[in-house]
């Protein structure tokens, strides 16, 4: 049993360091999402984090637009937001369009993860409701209906 | 033979391999210095391939990854799975339906990929269920079983999902010969050879990947082993390994070990096919299931169908041929150039392999040796390239690394050879632990391995891993077969009991369009509650229907009141979540079938009949976020007849002052 565990040794030994030329190539080019990491110097509060530099809205409420928004927000967002400035899971809308930049609510909306880990205002309102608001799955037209209706919310004629 | 092959190998080897043989019992060590780094995927890296593996009588499929071995999945098939309330929900039930009911549980052997052009596509994965005769196709969009068909006339379905190379068919061989359906079954047991018929269905896969049997072929009544279709040059024939041609209907295991020779049954399917346009098939009443799921209602349907076409293998002369192989074979692999059919007798010393084109050359000069009921029986030395001598003990199962080589699994000696197609030389062989029985080679039974891993599915564990009582695991070892040598670099614990196994490499099923979550404004459920202000609880005689919301982190409604005893509450949940990962649970106190989980924008229904008056608290069993403990709800039940109205609501319902 001795010489047999010298022998191991031996093997062990040998292909340890006789198999250099086959070390494991590394397969897994695609690993998981790994954070961004971006310089918090360069987050700008007011635009947030997204693909939305600038949102034009018009001088007077799209009703059509407010009216299909509505539509969304009773499946995707009533169950946690209250039409009035009532916290219910997250923060009533009553007044989200004068606090916030129009752009500011299209990236969160659409973007919400990386918004809630960089935004001071989010971080903040996350330590009152305890719950990340999830992404809804809002294409970007649903996200600018939804916008119109709290506009409409919050009095926009 | 042992030391006569060590002779002639390395001296690396030698050492490994006298060791393992002076101590057999705990071979770990012949695990070189380098294993580890090759069987490591570093956290948050993924997985080189991914892993479908049977769960033998655990009835579902399990997904690891390789070279990690890491447990991806499991999938639920053919068993109720509690923990996902699959075959519990109302949704899923019709899933589990069979021409003899509702069956709870079944024994899934084999898995196998779909194909075009004979390489793995990553679009369906089949599974076969061996006791109540069935095939599944799981979609690897979503990982979900998609669409289950019952076999009729069959009995065992073992020779079962294998497929054409463009996926046009996935076949299934009975194991055990029966009567047929529309027969009277009622017989004495000893008149097998005169009743017992063994059918091979050929189910057609459409392009949606919907299954439906175009024909049945009726053979003889013997044990129809495994199978694999022919490719490349052998396309448009099937090989069916058949044991038991003795025909014996009791003690198999000697009265079905009487001859050298059984058979693998060649099928040329594309002659069926014509036999079938010139009307030869005749259509036969019999009953089977057929249930698909519907992504938009996230409900199955149970359809029973009454008509299969059946063509006779006697009749119909130049459909099936016989090829004589020793002894009772088991595994039945066709090589990725289509030329070479492997057969493995598992009583055998030796492993044929047959040429395709000299049985076709032996077909057209008729080179017979008589008939096997009414069957032509090919001359085995017409149909032979060669045979592989004294490879070891037990062959089973034979996969391919596409480098001109194959490797074969040895039970009785517990080890994978591997050999020369052409040659029929054993190059190496590898110990396993202990005696296996499959083995998968990614792409190992198509046109285009991927030979870089071998998987070896063992059928005994005993001391491999920390004791845990008389029942254990089972065991699986992974090895690097890039070399020359094959090279043993992990052992990792399996589900159930795995046999065959398939595996895709990881790009082709991640970038299939995987769906992450279900679009709500898709979702076509009859009961969805597509937003809390449409949740409601309905009465309709003694049916309640609860259409109820979950989102992160309440139910709406989680306050009822009105329901009484006697009467049927249906909890039809809506998840609105629409990000990926977040499902949430639904369970109630005394429910007697299980919990539901339910992915985002999907609905599932959970029955309740309540037997007891009371408080019944219902919650998330899915942790979703810091108030999930908060995510509860109460359901008041009152006595028949009670007068309290019926009542339903979220936030409103505030502590009573008095």
């Amino acid at each position: 049993m001795y010489k047999l565990s010298l022998f191991i040794v031996a093997l062990a030994l040998f292909s340890s360091c006789g198999k250099k030329e086959n070390a494991t190539e590394d397969f897994s080019t695609g690993g998981a999402a790994t954070e961004k990491t971006t310089d918090p110097s360069t987050y700008d509060p007011n635009r947030g984090l997204g693909k939305y530099s600038t949102v034009e809205l018009g001088a007077q409420l799209d009703a059509a637009m407010a009216g299909e928004g509505e539509k969304i927000q009773s499946v995707k967002c009533s169950a946690c937001h209250k039409l009035t400035d009532e916290k219910l899971v997250g923060p009533g809308w009553k007044g989200v369009t004068s606090r916030n930049k129009p752009e500011w609510i299209m990236n969160f909306i659409t973007n919400p993860d990386p918004m809630i880990d960089k935004d001071p205002k989010v971080q903040a309102m996350l330590e009152l409701c305890m719950v990340r608001m999830p992404n809804q799955s809002l294409s970007d037209t649903d996200a600018r209906n939804v916008l119109e209706f709290m506009r409409k919310n919050d009095g926009v004629k | 033979m042992k030391n006569k092959f060590l002779k002639a190998t390395l001296a690396i080897t030698m050492v490994a391999a006298l060791f393992s043989s002076c101590k057999p019992k705990n071979s770990g060590d012949v695990v070189s210095g380098d294993a580890a780094q090759k069987a490591y995927v570093a956290p948050g890296k993924y997985d080189e391939f991914y892993n479908f593996v049977s769960g033998g009588f655990s009835g579902q499929v399990s997904v690891y990854g390789l070279p990690s071995g890491r447990l991806l999945r499991v999938v639920p098939v053919f068993s109720v799975d509690p923990q996902s309330g699959y075959g519990f929900s109302e949704e899923t039930k019709p899933m589990l339906n069979t021409s003899h009911g509702f069956v709870p549980w079944d024994d899934q052997h084999h898995t196998e990929l779909s194909q075009t052009n004979g390489e793995v596509d990553g679009r369906w994965l089949f599974a076969n269920a061996n006791n109540t005769p069935r095939i599944a196709r799981l979609d690897l969009k979503t990982f979900k079983t998609a669409e289950i068909i019952e076999l009729p006339n069959s009995a065992g379905n073992h020779s079962s999902p294998f497929i054409t190379e463009n996926t046009e068919y996935v076949v299934a061989g009975t194991r055990f010969s029966v009567p047929s359906d529309n027969a009277n079954g009622d017989v004495p047991i000893n008149t097998y050879k005169k009743n017992f018929k063994g059918y091979l269905s050929f189910v057609k896969v459409g392009k949606e990947g919907q299954m439906d049997i175009a024909f049945q072929i009726e053979a003889p009544g013997v044990n129809f082993d495994l199978s694999h279709a022919g490719k490349g040059k052998s396309h448009g024939w099937f090989f069916f390994s058949c044991y038991n041609t003795e025909q014996a209907n009791t003690l198999l295991e000697v009265n079905a070990s009487q001859k050298d020779k059984d058979f693998i049954m060649a099928v040329n399917w594309k002659k069926a096919e014509e036999y079938i346009k010139a009307g030869k098939g005749k259509k036969v009443s019999t009953k089977y299931a057929h249930n698909t799921w519907d992504e938009k209602t996230h409900t199955a349907k149970s359809e029973i169908r009454n008509e299969v076409l059946v063509l006779s293998a006697k009749e119909l002369k130049d459909i099936c041929y016989m090829i004589p192989c020793p002894k009772s074979p088991h595994g039945c692999d066709v090589d990725p150039t289509g030329e070479y059919i492997v057969g493995s007798g598992k009583l055998a010393a030796l492993i044929p392999v047959f040429s395709f084109d000299k049985l076709q050359n032996a077909i057209k000069n008729k080179q017979f040796d008589g008939e096997y009921d009414g069957i032509p029986v090919v001359k085995y030395e017409a149909a032979l390239h060669g045979e592989v001598q004294k490879p070891g003990l037990g062959p089973l199962h034979t996969e391919f690394d596409g480098k001109g080589n194959a490797y074969t699994t040895f039970f009785v000696s517990s080890e994978v050879v591997k050999w020369d197609i052409k040659s029929l030389k054993v190059l190496d062989r590898v110990p396993t632990y202990y005696s296996v029985g499959h083995l998968c080679i990614p792409g190992g039974d198509s046109r285009k391995p991927f030979g870089k891993y071998l998987i070896a599915y063992n059928k005994i564990t005993k001391d491999r891993y920390l004791p845990t009582g008389p029942e254990l695991a089972q065991s699986a070892q992974i090895f690097d077969i890039s070399g020359d040598k094959m090279q043993l670099i992990l052992d990792f614990p399996t589900i159930g009991e795995p046999h065959y196994a398939q595996a895709a490499p990881a790009d082709l099923i991640r970038n299939n369009g995987q769906l992450k979550f279900f679009k709500i404004e898709d979702n076509k459920h009859p009961f969805a509650t597509k937003g809390e202000k449409e949740a409601k609880v309905v009465r309709n005689g003694k049916r309640i229907d609860v259409y109820m919301t979950s989102i992160r982190s309440h139910f709406a409604s989680d306050n009822i009141e009105g329901i009484k005893l006697g009467d049927e509450v249906y909890f039809h949940v809506t998840n609105l979540e629409q990000d990926w990962d977040v499902p949430h649970g639904f369970a109630i106190k005394g429910a007697d079938n299980a919990e539901l989980l339910i992915m985002p924008g999907e609905t599932c229904t959970l029955k309740w009949t309540p037997e007891k008056v009371g408080i019944f608290p219902f919650y998330c069993t899915d942790f979703c976020s810091a108030l999930h403990q908060e995510m509860q709800g109460y359901v008041r039940v009152s006595p028949a007849g009670s007068s309290v109205p019926l009542t339903f609501s979220l936030g409103t319902n505030l502590p009573a002052t008095k």
